[in-house]
């Protein structure tokens, strides 16, 4: 089983690592094939998210436990200038970035867990589980 | 950073992405397919996604802007190969790709671009 570990998201590349890191871990936890492509596709927004927003930040990925229950934890962390309104950031459509306004709340519905925690000019903290069904 | 190859076939552009992109890739394919669909004259542009794991909110609305951009050069695109864990995920997402016409595999998107061909012809000719 692996174990948790931290990837970089300083680089357009270093999306794409995180993504083949998540899915071998997803597979790993046992992740049926769309929950794993659920959950990638999250650390996929989220990692962007890191990039854009933040100039960049890191992610780290494990194995949670619940009983019997095994799951696929990432903490996505970064010392950006945060969110000032979570609720707002939270909403289809909203964006400062030019995009789709969908990387936070879709990620959200993607993910079993997902806890937002920012402070203006400090970061944030994003912290995501999909569980094993 | 890998470039997506495009294909022509008489006057169809075919795609077929077949790496992990990342957002750069992803910029150059939209640049290099307007370029070739104003360079060949193609009527069609047929993206195939049969390989791609995952299609996140950037690479959804790279689709979308693509069959835009082609819609104005007078090229129609199909989407064609997409996963259904990946359909699943991307209405999950908030993404409903609503510009972009699909097709289940490169075949039936060439028989849809024929058909939409043939349907321009007739209303051309009446």
């Amino acid at each position: 089983m692996t174990t948790a570990k931290e990837l970089p998201i300083n680089v357009n590349g270093d999306v794409v690592l995180v993504r083949q890191h998540v899915r071998t871990v997803a597979v790993d936890v046992g992740l049926s094939l769309v929950d794993q492509t659920k959950v990638v596709t999250a650390a996929s927004e989220l990692a962007r998210n890191a990039l854009v927003y933040a100039g960049g930040g890191q992610v780290r990925v494990e194995v949670v436990h619940r009983g019997m229950r095994l799951g696929l934890r990432m903490v996505f962390s970064d010392n950006g200038p945060g969110i000032p309104d979570i609720e707002q950031a939270l909403t289809d459509g909203w964006t400062t970035g030019g995009g789709l306004g969908l990387g936070l709340s879709g990620s959200r519905r993607l993910v079993d867990e997902f806890d937002l925690e920012s402070t203006p000019g400090e970061g944030t903290l994003i912290t995501v589980t999909k569980w094993a069904r | 950073m890998d470039r997506v190859p495009i294909l022509k076939l008489g006057d169809i552009l075919i795609v077929s992405i077949q790496i992990d992109l990342q957002d750069m890739s992803v910029l150059a394919l939209q640049e290099d397919l307007s370029e070739k669909v104003v360079e060949t004259g193609a009527r069609g542009v047929i993206i195939d996604i049969s390989a791609v794991e995952i299609v996140d909110s950037f690479i959804g609305r790279m689709l979308a802007t693509i069959a835009g951009i082609s819609r104005m050069l007078d090229a129609e695109t199909i989407v064609v190969g997409m996963r259904p864990a990946v359909a699943i995920t991307l209405v999950e997402l908030g993404l409903s790709l609503g510009g972009v016409r699909t097709a289940l595999n490169l075949e039936k998107g060439v028989a849809l671009l024929n058909q939409i061909e043939d349907a321009q012809r007739g209303k051309a000719s009446r």
